[in-house]
């Protein structure tokens, strides 16, 4: 064997460079492909029956206002930082996930059950479940999710038809399309008439109810059902959904939209379509958004708070973050959610400070914390994971 | 028949007109050349045969079939890449994430997506170099080059050049229009838009010559360079 002795000299780089070649068998794929889905069901069953424990109620509810955050800003991503538009509509998306799924819950609620109160198991309880004597499981944990898909879904559809004028429209007019949307939707909400109560509701067709959401007093009187757990699944999934999203065709394909559509357009990928199919994914997962924030504890839910200030939120996270970026929007959500929750003390600068942060972040780093890079991208872990070699 | 026919295209800007009545025919495995000066309708004409514009009036044909119609991605589907002008390549994408984005309609394998870029990077050897790095910080030459290669690796038969050569060093200009005769002689046919008259006729085997939007001259390349009207309008001799 002559060559014999140069395969012994480096057995381990050859050997590792030729298991890299091979496709690992399917149980193996299966299993790298389910796992992230595990680990986010799993951390968010600790979540559910720990964070109280661990954090008190007052924290609890703020880990809740996160995952929707992140969802939000996780969403808007995909239309703002992957495909380069610039939608301000956003809390429209969420406003109409919201009133869906709140529909659905308390109407539906009364249906089947009788009444409008809550009906879940340990899962769905946002008070500390260890002293909750209810069933473990009950139809409420159904619904609740069922209701949050509806939402996801009608939410999608107005992301299609709000996508639709993203054929013809660019940057600011599009913006003004998408804010224009929004406070359509909270308008709209606003003419319609009182929730109705209890006994009242029995008899009424479904369509009459529909003009039955509180119009400006807000919708009163839905069951709390955005426990940690719900909340944390759905953060497991948006954030998964945006990542495989990222690193597929369709992800390259909103990238290069970003990057130059016309040169996108002659190596034939249908601009059109793809900017369409940004809004309705964004559009889906800002809907399951707002059926949790529906349902969270301490919120009530009214149309005038899901305006355009809460659209600037959102876009505030994603800018901070760095556009395209997914960890960066994670780390915005977070940031920016603490934060106004950690300077209430100081609650006369809270805003001053607020404002501050986002002045010298767009002096320092106009791209955002991460850029489009994602938190794993960064020289630290890079160099970590190949082992000293740069890509 | 020839490979594309543009029969009485009309191309309107809004109110402006940008092309009157121009027709073009390309045969399979030529190099034809557009020349004109700025605002001739050059560029317009490839926009219409890309489906970047749709045309007022007149058709496009390919191979026989009407594409004038057609959305661009569905163009490229049927074997026409379009270079377009001021190279438009992905700045953010790594010169492998451009090439790639080039293969987007053929949905190759991984062996053989390597093999096609394999095959366009011989023509281009200092873009496999550069695989890694960003494509915004290319120099305008190489730009260029990849502008090209990516659109070669979806394995065109015509390949629409919007004015490879502008804002490059002469010298980078040479190996560009050598690489294009090299591409046409792989069995590429090549429908190039040019200012640089001399290197464009040089290379072409016929040439057409815009002015205002309307066709106003067509021959074989060798005879319009000898031509006296094109030498004195274009070439500054005589």
């Amino acid at each position: 064997m002559a060559d014999s002795p140069t395969t012994t000299a480096r057995p381990i780089a050859s050997i590792r460079a030729r298991t890299l070649q091979l496709t690992p068998p399917r149980w193996v794929a299966f299993c790298r492909g389910a796992a992230p889905i595990v680990i986010g069901v799993a951390l968010a069953v600790l979540l559910q029956f720990y964070a109280n424990r661990w954090f008190g109620g007052y924290r609890e509810k703020i880990l809740i206002d996160i995952g929707i955050n992140i969802i939000l800003a996780v969403s808007l991503n995909i239309v703002n930082g992957y495909t380069g538009q610039f939608s301000i509509g956003h809390a429209g998306f969420m406003a109409v996930g919201a009133y869906t799924a709140g529909f659905i819950m308390y109407y539906g609620s009364f249906w089947l059950f009788g009444d409008t109160q809550f009906h879940g198991g340990i899962l769905s309880a946002t008070t500390d479940p260890r002293g909750l004597h209810g069933p473990g499981f009950s139809g409420g944990d159904l619904l609740f999710p069922a209701a949050l898909i509806a939402g996801g879904l009608v939410a999608a559809l107005f992301g299609f038809i709000v996508g639709l004028p993203s054929l013809r429209l660019r940057g600011d007019y599009l913006a003004i399309v998408t804010l224009g949307f929004g406070e359509i939707v909270r308008v709209v909400i606003e003419t319609t008439g009182t929730v109705l109560a209890g006994d009242e509701i029995g008899g009424q067709p479904w369509y009459r109810l529909l003009n039955r959401v509180g119009g400006p007093m807000g919708f009163g009187g839905l069951p709390i059902y955005a426990s940690s757990f719900w909340v944390w699944v759905c953060v497991a999934a948006t954030v998964l959904a945006a990542y495989r999203i990222k690193a597929s065709t369709m992800g390259r394909a909103f990238l290069a939209v970003r990057e130059n559509e016309i040169a996108a357009a002659s190596l034939g990928v249908p601009i059109t379509r793809y900017k369409v199919r940004a809004f309705v994914i964004a559009a889906f997962f800002a809907g399951v958004a707002g059926g949790l924030f529906a349902h969270e504890i301490g919120n009530m839910l009214n149309a005038g708070e899901l305006g355009f200030l809460k659209s600037f939120d959102i876009i505030i996270m994603v800018v901070l973050g760095g556009m395209g970026s997914i960890s960066g929007a994670v780390v915005a959500a977070i940031v920016l959610t603490i934060l106004p929750e950690a300077l209430r003390s100081v609650s006369e600068f809270r805003m001053i400070a607020y404002a501050l942060l986002l002045i010298v972040m767009m002096i320092a780093r106009p791209q955002g914390l991460l850029g489009i890079h994602e938190m794993w991208d960064l020289p630290y872990f890079r160099r970590r994971r190949t082992g000293g070699k740069t890509a | 028949m020839a490979l594309l026919e543009i029969h009485n295209l009309d191309v309107h800007y809004g109110a402006i007109q940008a092309l009157r009545g121009v027709s073009v025919s390309v045969e399979q495995g030529k190099i034809v050349t557009m020349l004109g000066a700025n605002g001739a309708g050059k560029s317009t004409t490839l926009r219409a045969v890309s489906g970047l514009i749709r045309p007022t009036r007149g058709e496009v044909r390919f191979d026989g079939k009407p594409i004038h119609n057609l959305p661009p991605h569905r163009i490229v589907e049927m074997g026409i890449s379009h270079v377009p002008e001021g190279r438009g390549i992905f700045p953010g994408f790594t010169v492998e994430e451009n090439l790639q984005a080039g293969a987007y309609v053929r949905k190759m394998s991984h062996g053989e997506f390597e093999r096609e870029r394999g095959r366009v990077t011989k023509l281009f050897p200092v873009l496999k170099e550069r695989l890694a790095q960003p494509a915004g910080t290319l120099s305008g030459g190489e730009q260029q080059m990849l502008a090209i290669a990516r659109a070669l690796l979806s394995k065109p038969r015509l390949l629409l050049l919007d004015e490879p050569s502008l804002g490059l060093a002469p010298l980078i200009v040479q190996v560009i229009f050598r690489i294009i005769r090299e591409i046409n002689q792989t069995g590429t046919t090549i429908l190039l838009v040019e200012q640089n008259i001399h290197m464009a006729l040089n290379a072409a085997h016929e040439g057409y010559v815009l002015e205002a939007g309307s066709v106003v001259m067509k021959d074989e390349a060798t005879k319009l360079a000898a031509n006296d009207d094109v030498r004195k309008a274009y070439l500054g001799v005589g």
